[in-house]
């Protein structure tokens, strides 16, 4: 597949993530900021196809856009409906919070600066049309147990989150 | 307390929550104007999340003061009026007042006039259990039903318009018998409906019966024992369901019906499945009867000797007769002049209403439409 | 500039224009296939309302253009100019936004529908995978759609409509997993996810998956099929947005032309929905018997099929107008009535020519056996009552979900033991 205007679509797509994100935690509306963040998803989905992992960017339309924001959804409009108004939008403490988000910026400048050698350049180890089978051939082959042992946490939650809402049916 | 929560205060009713979906228990109200209560019926339910915990019927919407008004007519002139009480099945209506008054009047109607009776009854039976097909199964959402019970409908209609001129309130018999005579061509007609009328039948069976959708969602819901039903008073076609075999042309036949031989189906469980088969059965059976009649109309005449001015002697009397949706009953107190003093209808409806609420004790909010529709309601007749 | 529009018509190009890279036609093929699911999608909606009343033993609409053809842009007509209603207490921005995540989802499933195999606006690697993920964010447009309405049913209805659609979009996908599955049986040992690779897998094995490890495929197909049904919110089991039940559904807030976004989304999504059952079980744009009969002449006889299918079409409407009744009133219908027949007509002529009888075969074919699903989702409309919403939900869960995953488990190992 050859990219076409791939700076242009870069920062068009940082920008969206950027700005959607920054409007998750500037909305006053619950309901606005899941929006938001939906947003940020998608475009961070976008980004992951401009790096030729479409595998990646598929999934994470379909689980973290179609399914965990739904949930979040859902939550917030069952049992934020009185209290949302009466948010306060900004904490009493938001300088320390700029202090330790600008420390943290640093921390990620300096780990790239300092270590840019150990990340390979531009050239993919693995060619853009096989991207499935070589995520199915690692995680299924080296990371087995790891993903086991996910869908086992996973299975835990679904059963323990029946239990729990099983009175009220 | 608001208005509905007074309506409700036997079922120990609290406060409702603030918060309209933490709280458990919630007040629903199916208000007089709804695409599926058949009418003016205002239900209200309490509700545990989708659970029915409880109903309350608010009836009254229709009422037009019937039985007073019958205190103000003369027993001819209050002929017109019962029809409108049951418009589905008005000439039921008509037949057991012009009975009651007949037996006031200790008059009978000739043997011509009980089977043209008869036959009109029958096709009346089937032209609203036909109308309740159709509704009830646009309740549960199968749509077309209801255009070809509609359609078959029509026919019968078509032939009570060319008997008494109207196709609803009828008004067909006086008291006494009947007025008209039969058209030329009414046998034929009614030949060939009876000739059509068995693979209607089995088409709506056909697309219901069996349809897994329609089974799952009949089979089990609204169920009502037998003991219950004979508490409350319940009667007609939910009764047989519940498994009573007992109707009123086979009891205390009227009429022409023990010349006839014909089969009260029954059902088992009592629920909304049975009562659809009940019925679908009371049309095959109403087809029976109708092919006995029409072949043996007998000669004579159609209206008995009745006094010109009807002055019943003192006394009171109650005549009852199977109307398609239950016992329809008239209690007629004279005292002796041309009016009477009271007239009391047992509408079927009204008393079957009563068992919406043990039906729908423990379903989801779908099935109450579902029993509405299974009891067969009409509201003219539940308020008169 | 010339060179690189035209670089995509030479011969020895075999791929979409999206693998290419040819923006200028990306752009054209957009338009016709938007274009073409619009018209579809107004096509649908006239065939619905003929169909359902057919069925019901009535004509349905009759006049607004002869036989009712113009009814459809009359309603759109009616709703363009209808007053737009918002609910004072809603959230403007999230009311405004809903139906258009309902269209844009829908509408963006299709740029990797395959009508043919050089016919599709391109072809992700990951093709259906896209689509199902794209399908799914419509959920999201209902939930917003529902709140955003500020009121207690149309929010009940939302979130049932959106746990419904979440609950099918399971086994929708297990059964997508056991067909793709197929995919692999050859030589190399990878299947592919590529919508276009799906059609070629089964061209290469020479059987559509429909019948594929009998019955396999065939149940995966029939869940599927149920599975989708539920998915587009349509009978049997529409009851969030029934009008005889409490809950009013997601859209009862809606006026005018938002309330026709929602159902331009829904019709667009039921046509997505079953491009991906074609596609997947049914062969996608092969015609009929590619392995029993093949051969030269059997190819010419199967292309003949677009141009007989429109010389029909345009004979039943010179049957229509030939029983129109001969009264002035009726002349203007009569003329048009003709008129469109001509047009079908020579449509089917010109599909007659060789050199568009080659290129319209793979076209026609997918659409035409899309059609037959669009067909059979007003017979079900018209068949069935509906569920109830628990009956609903254990179909989904207990019902299909077991059965697909059997499915999925089954065919693996037939897959691989044989």
């Amino acid at each position: 597949m050859t990219p076409v205007a791939t700076t242009f679509f870069f920062y068009f797509l940082a920008a969206v993530t950027v700005i959607s994100g920054l409007l998750v935690i500037t909305q006053r509306n619950a309901v606005h900021s899941a929006l938001a963040l939906i947003l940020s998803l998608l475009g961070q989905a976008a980004l992951y196809l401009m790096l030729y992992a479409p595998f990646v960017a598929g999934v994470q339309i379909i689980l973290y856009a179609g399914g965990i924001m739904v949930l979040f959804l859902f939550v917030i409009m069952l049992v934020s409906i009185e209290q949302q108004q009466k948010e306060e939008q900004f904490n009493k403490l938001w300088v320390v919070g700029v202090l330790a988000a600008v420390a943290l910026g640093g921390l990620f400048v300096g780990v790239y600066v300092k270590g840019k050698a150990l990340f390979s350049g531009p050239v993919l180890p693995f060619s853009e049309p096989s991207n499935t089978q070589q995520i199915a051939v690692l995680l299924y082959g080296n990371y087995m147990f790891a993903f086991e042992i996910a869908s086992l946490l996973l299975l835990v939650a679904i059963i323990g989150a029946v239990v729990m809402a099983k009175k009220r049916i | 307390m608001t208005d509905a929560t007074k309506y409700l205060s036997h079922l120990e009713l609290g406060e409702p929550d603030k918060t309209f979906l933490d709280s458990n228990e919630l007040i629903i109200n199916m208000g007089p104007q709804h695409p599926a209560t058949h009418g003016v019926l205002r239900v209200i339910l309490k509700l545990d999340g989708e659970k029915v915990l409880g109903t309350e019927c608010v009836i009254g919407y229709l009422h037009r003061g019937v039985e007073k008004i019958a205190e103000h007519r003369t027993y001819t002139m209050f002929n017109p009026y019962v029809d409108r009480m049951d418009y589905v099945a008005a000439v039921s209506n008509g037949l057991g007042y012009c009975e009651a008054v007949e037996k006031l009047l200790n008059i009978e109607a000739p043997p011509r006039a009980n089977y043209i009776r008869v036959i009109l009854t029958e096709l009346n039976r089937l032209a609203s259990h036909q109308l309740w097909l159709g509704t009830h199964a646009l309740d549960i959402g199968a749509m077309t039903p209801l255009f070809y019970t509609f359609r078959d409908r029509e026919e019968i209609l078509k032939i009570f318009e060319k008997y008494c001129g109207a196709r609803l309130t009828t008004h067909a018999f006086r008291i006494g018998g009947c007025l008209y005579e039969t058209y030329d061509g009414f046998e034929r007609d009614v030949k060939k409906f009876i000739d059509s009328a068995p693979s209607k039948i089995d088409e709506y069976e056909e697309l219901l019966t069996t349809n897994r959708i329609w089974v799952e969602r009949t089979k089990g819901v609204g169920t009502i024992s037998a003991k219950d039903c004979i508490a409350l008073g319940v009667t007609g076609p939910v009764l047989r369901a519940s498994g009573v075999k007992w109707d009123l042309r086979k009891a205390q036949p009227y009429a022409a019906y023990r010349d006839f031989d014909f089969e009260i189906p029954i059902g088992e469980s009592g629920d909304t499945y049975d009562r659809y088969l009940v019925r679908m059965q009371e049309m095959r059976q109403s087809l029976r009867i109708l092919e006995q009649a029409v072949g043996k109309i007998p000669e004579g005449p159609i209206m008995a000797k009745v006094p010109k001015v009807m002055k019943p002697p003192v006394g009171e009397i109650y005549h009852s007769i199977e109307a398609p949706k239950g016992e329809l009953g008239y209690f007629i107190v004279s005292d002796g002049s041309t009016q009477p003093y009271r007239v009391r209808v047992r509408p079927p409806s009204f008393v079957n209403l009563q068992a919406l609420d043990i039906m729908v004790r423990g379903q989801l909010v779908a099935d109450v439409i579902a029993v509405i529709g299974t009891l067969d309601i009409v509201l003219g007749e539940v308020d008169r | 500039m010339l060179d690189y529009i035209t670089s995509y018509l030479s011969d020895t190009v075999k791929v979409t224009p999206g693998q290419v890279g040819n923006v200028f036609w990306i752009v054209v093929y957009i338009f016709i296939v938007f274009g073409g699911v619009s018209v579809a999608v107004i096509a649908m909606n006239w065939l619905e309302r003929k169909a359902l009343a057919h069925f019901q033993i009535r004509l349905g609409p009759m006049r607004v253009g002869p036989h009712g053809l113009l009814q459809p842009i009359a309603d759109a007509l009616k709703l363009f100019t209808k007053e737009d209603i918002i609910p004072s207490a809603a959230d403007k921005l999230v009311f405004w936004i809903a139906p258009l995540i309902i269209l844009c989802a829908s509408f963006t499933t299709y740029i990797v529908v395959p009508f043919g195999p050089t016919h599709a606006i391109t072809d992700l690697n990951i093709g259906i995978l896209f689509m199902l993920g794209v399908s799914s964010l419509s959920v999201l447009g209902v939930v917003m759609a529902g709140w955003a309405s500020n009121s207690h049913y149309p929010l009940i209805g939302a979130l049932r409509s959106s746990a419904q659609m979440v609950s099918y979009e399971i086994a929708m996908g297990l059964a997508v997993v056991s067909a793709v599955l197929m995919t692999s049986l050859n030589a190399a040992g990878t299947g592919t996810l590529s919508m276009i690779g799906i059609v070629r897998a089964q061209q290469a094995q020479h059987v559509w998956f429909l019948f594929k490890f009998f019955p396999l495929g065939l149940i995966a197909f029939v869940i599927f099929a149920i599975a989708m049904i539920a998915e587009t919110n349509r009978a049997p089991f529409d009851l969030p947005e029934a009008e005889s039940e409490l809950t009013a559904g997601f859209h009862t807030e809606y006026s005018g032309l938002r309330w026709s976004l929602f159902m331009l989304g829904e019709y667009a999504a039921m046509i997505a929905v079953s491009s991906i059952a074609v596609t997947l079980w049914l062969g996608g744009w092969m015609r009929p018997f590619p392995n029993a009969l093949t051969g030269d002449t059997w190819d010419a006889v199967f292309s003949l099929f677009p141009g007989l299918t429109f010389l029909g079409l345009a004979a039943i409407c010179f049957v229509g107008v030939a029983r129109m009744p001969k009264h002035p009133y009726f002349r203007v219908q009569t003329i048009g009535l003709a008129g469109f027949g001509a047009v079908l007509g020579l449509i089917g002529l010109v599909l007659f020519a060789p050199p568009v009888r080659d290129r319209i075969q793979d076209i026609y074919w997918f659409v035409a056996k899309v059609g037959v699903f669009m067909y059979l989702y007003i017979w079900y409309r018209a068949t069935f009552p509906r569920y109830r919403f628990d009956q609903l939900m254990k179909v989904g869960w207990k019902v299909l979900l077991p059965i697909a995953l059997g499915v999925l488990i089954a065919t693996a190992v037939w897959g691989v033991l044989v």
